[in-house]
């Protein structure tokens, strides 16, 4: 295959994997219709209160036998099905765009070196990690959500950040380009899907609690606030690798300063400081709930304005995809 | 950071004299001092940090890109004294912002300490005996033994210890102690000492390091002293008797043009071929210094962070003396290289000559005006005005290269005072109206833009932040855990408690029951068997 044909079935991967997206949540939309009238079945806890996600998970178990609610009981089984069969289906279309885009560049390089290419990986890894941990983490609930995130992200990367497949600028072209962003990306959806459960907890513990409709679905709060704390705790990690370790080490290597207080470093600074508050104040002074979702929700911000918004509000940064390059530093990478 | 009250030592010995919230000087130190170091204030200035960095990310910086600051400067003259005033043109580099990250970390300081003793004497000592009622404790379980309790606590102890725990032994007043987990202070520990070490080494490159550029036409060379760069930024306590005494020349510069594509007319393959000694007697050495691959040569890099062209310009005089001729660095003004720069003849008879004006690399005229088509060398061509008379070069004052005074000399104009332009392709000649010389064009060089740069701490701030990683997964992800078990008469009791933040203890005390229970059976359980609920 040539490179333009490879870079079409790209193109044409990614418009069919969002139609199935889409497909895959107006089928999980429909179950969370159906859901409203059937009550949540309460599995016993166990003594210890453990069970966490999985007693929240999605119990579909009809409760009554009469008629009615076992059609609407079907119903919701099979749509659920059909919602996760689809969102599967998508994911493999996903996965032939991000190859279609690696490969179609020249020299074959891995599919993130513009923002629209980071966009099509981090939602492809949003949800790969769902359809993969789903059953293990309990996490069927959480499908509806993914289906419309990943397609809302989708569509912006498609309409605003869309780029033809172009060669790397020369100071990408590196191996730190793998380490560094994927780690980034890692911790990017670690941090949304944290994020997430901060909102869905905010949302629940406002509404009360619920016996019937999707957000009984949803794990009680303090499960989510564990969750969200978890989440958090996992993407910290690999958000200090990919900002404070291989971050340094590549600028070092291509812009001859490992720190340049650069906007796009600042900011990455700033999102560390606000998860760092986030993780200490829960471990030290005991923040939970509000307090920590709030924090939580700060620092989700400031991530996402550092990765959209800084390219529009400043042009200095290395970082920025932005075109227009600062002359002088054409050999240096302008592009990024 | 600590949570510990200290006792007021001078609580109990109030002088009658003093009026309320009066503090001696000594008690005034150590309010601010424990007020420096708790917490609030540690996570208060770190929060401040982040505050304070965001202007630095939305006002243009002169140290991170002069060129850029100096135009926003220009196009805000009301703004520009009052930002000059609060330093928003070098957050990074102003006493408020140091102010903020120093006494961040002596709190830090003060934090580690006093916490370092607390863990040591911790980490010695053994677990807490078993509370009274084990039921008050938020997880807890219970079932019916048959086994005398001693044997159970027995089986315990083994189970415990097999699960790693430290295991205190009560086992004549009926309890078995367990804690486990002091890793995570230690690793909470590791953390915050290295952030004090990352934060020292940042500094130290930039009190004793520096770094400088210099632009260097193939085919020249370098050698490493202050009066070689044409910008130096040294920290304040850098040394320049210490800068290492290399030299190398740029003998070749490679680099491609993209001819289609969507990046059509991107440059890359950037390559300049060095030749270079580590010292005045060491033998040559070559190398291809390429982007994301420096030249390291002692503790000094040396990084290619641009390129561009200089046209090489021969101006005559009215007398037909050469007045000067070379290269001359243009420097480009956009991704297409159409380039600036400024040829100046000072030492011209009877008047000096001075030419300012664009470069194109590949010149084509659209309705009659020069356009610039793409970066690469397709088909030069120069652009530019010429003046005669006072460039200013005689009452001292410093002038940049790259900047011709035309405040006091004269535009050269046709003899009818029409416009005049030198425009040439390479090997083309022009003469200047009214007999003042002329212009040839011979053809054009290459030059790279180097960075020179030394940082010290460098590896010392990258150990530290590798440290800080480590000590964060500790302190993360280490569980630190009491289990207490209870036995009396046939009632045995396990009892969890979990003081990390994501408390889940329950599973624990349930494999912790299940392991009891299983080995107080008389065998592995069968095929078909269930496990007892």
């Amino acid at each position: 295959m040539t490179n333009q044909s490879w870079e079409t079935l790209s193109n044409q991967a990614v418009a069919a994997a969002g139609i199935v997206y889409f497909l895959s949540l107006l089928s999980y939309l429909v179950q969370w219709a159906s859901l409203r009238k059937v009550p949540v079945g309460r599995k016993a806890t166990v003594s210890v209160g453990v069970g966490g996600l999985q007693a929240a998970g999605l119990d579909t178990s009809p409760v009554a036998g009469d008629g009615s609610t076992t059609t609407n009981a079907r119903r919701v089984e099979m749509t659920g099905r059909l919602g996760l069969i689809l969102l599967g289906l998508a994911c493999a279309l996903h996965f032939v765009a991000l190859l279609g885009r690696g490969m179609a560049a020249d020299p074959n390089r891995v599919p993130w070196g513009n923002m629209y290419e980071f966009t099509l990986s981090g939602t492809f890894v949003v949800a790969l990690i769902f359809v993969v941990a789903r059953r293990r983490l309990g996490l069927d609930w959480a499908g509806p959500i993914v289906a419309a995130v990943v397609v809302t992200l989708l569509m912006v990367g498609v309409i605003w950040l869309y780029e033809p497949v172009a060669p790397l600028t020369e100071a990408l072209n590196s191996y730190w380009l793998v380490i560094h962003v994927v780690s980034a990306v890692i911790s990017t959806g670690g941090f949304t899907l944290g994020g997430l459960c901060s909102i869905l907890y905010l949302v629940k513990e406002r509404k009360g609690p619920t016996t019937s409709g999707y957000l009984s679905r949803v794990p009680e709060p303090v499960v989510l606030d564990r969750t969200a704390y978890r989440l958090h705790a996992f993407a910290f990690p690999v958000w200090t690798f990919a900002v404070l370790i291989t971050g340094p080490i590549w600028a070092h290597q291509a812009w001859s300063s490992y720190w340049n207080w650069d906007p796009k470093e600042v900011w990455a600074f700033i999102t560390w400081v606000v998860y760092a508050a986030y993780l200490h104040a829960r471990a030290t002074a005991g923040w939970r709930g509000r307090n920590a979702a709030y924090l939580a929700l700060l620092g989700m911000a400031t991530l996402w304005f550092n990765f959209i918004g800084i390219n529009y509000f400043s042009t200095t940064s290395q970082h920025s995809y932005a075109s227009g390059a600062p002359a002088l530093t054409s050999a240096a990478p302008a592009h990024r | 950071m600590s949570q510990t009250k200290l006792p007021e030592a001078h609580a109990d010995a109030p002088e009658p004299e003093r009026r309320t919230g009066e503090l001696t000087l000594r008690e005034l130190g150590r309010w601010t001092w424990r007020q420096l170091t708790s917490m609030r204030t540690a996570l208060v200035l770190l929060l401040l940090l982040a505050l304070v960095a965001i202007p630095g990310s939305v006002i243009p910086q002169s140290g991170v890109d002069s060129l850029k600051t100096s135009r926003w400067q220009s196009d805000h003259p009301k703004l520009t004294p009052i930002y000059e005033k609060l330093q928003l043109f070098s957050v990074y580099d102003s006493p408020w912002f140091a102010a903020i990250y120093i006494l961040l970390m002596v709190s830090l300081v003060g934090c580690i300490i006093p916490r370092t003793l607390l863990y040591w004497r911790a980490m010695r000592a053994a677990p807490p005996a078993a509370p009274r009622n084990l039921d008050r404790l938020p997880v807890h379980t219970s079932y019916d033994a048959t086994d005398p309790p001693a044997e159970v606590l027995a089986r315990a102890r083994v189970l415990l210890r097999k699960r790693r725990y430290r295991v205190l032994d009560g086992s004549d007043q009926g309890w078995v102690a367990a804690e486990r987990g002091y890793l995570r202070e230690a690793g909470n520990l590791l953390f915050h000492l290295a952030v004090v070490l990352v934060l020292v080494g940042f500094a130290m490159g930039g009190l004793f390091g520096y770094k400088g550029g210099v632009i260097l036409v193939v085919g020249n060379g370098f050698t490493n002293g202050l009066t070689q760069y044409d910008d130096f930024d040294p920290g304040s306590l850098f040394d320049p008797s210490s800068m290492e005494p290399f030299s190398f020349k740029v003998d070749q510069f490679d680099v491609q043009w993209i001819d289609s594509g969507p990046r059509q007319g991107m440059a890359r393959g950037f390559n300049a071929h060095l030749q270079y000694r580590e010292s005045p007697d060491a033998p040559q050495q070559t190398y291809d210094l390429r982007v994301n691959h420096p030249l390291k040569i002692g503790n000094t890099e040396v990084f290619l962070i641009g390129h561009g062209y200089a046209p090489v310009i021969t101006i005559r005089d009215g007398d037909g003396d050469i007045a000067y001729s070379g290269p001359t660095v243009f420097l480009p003004e956009d991704a297409g290289f159409r380039s600036f720069g400024v040829v100046p003849a000072y030492d011209a008879k009877p008047t000096p000559i001075g030419l300012q004006g664009w470069f194109f690399p590949t010149y084509i005229s659209v309705d009659g005006n020069p356009m610039n088509l793409m970066g690469d060398l397709k088909n030069p061509a120069i652009s530019m005005e010429a003046y005669v008379g006072d460039l200013g070069n005689d009452d001292g004052s410093p002038q940049s290269i790259y900047e011709l005074d035309t405040s006091k000399a004269a535009k050269v104009t046709k003899a009818d005072g029409s416009m005049f332009r030198v425009d040439l392709s390479p090997g083309q000649s022009v003469k200047l109206p009214n007999g003042a010389g002329s212009v040839t064009f011979e053809g054009v060089e290459r030059w790279t833009r180097l960075q020179i740069s030394r940082t010290p701490g460098m590896h010392l701030a990258l150990g530290g932040m590798v440290a800080a990683l480590v000590g964060l997964l500790l302190s993360l992800f280490i569980r630190p855990r009491r289990v207490w078990v209870r036995a009396d008469g046939h009632t045995v009791q396990v009892a969890g408690l979990d003081r990390s933040t994501a408390g889940d203890v329950g599973a624990e005390v349930e494999e912790v029951v299940k392991g009891l229970r299983q080995l107080n059976e008389p065998g592995p359980p069968g095929p078909g068997e269930k496990e007892p609920a």
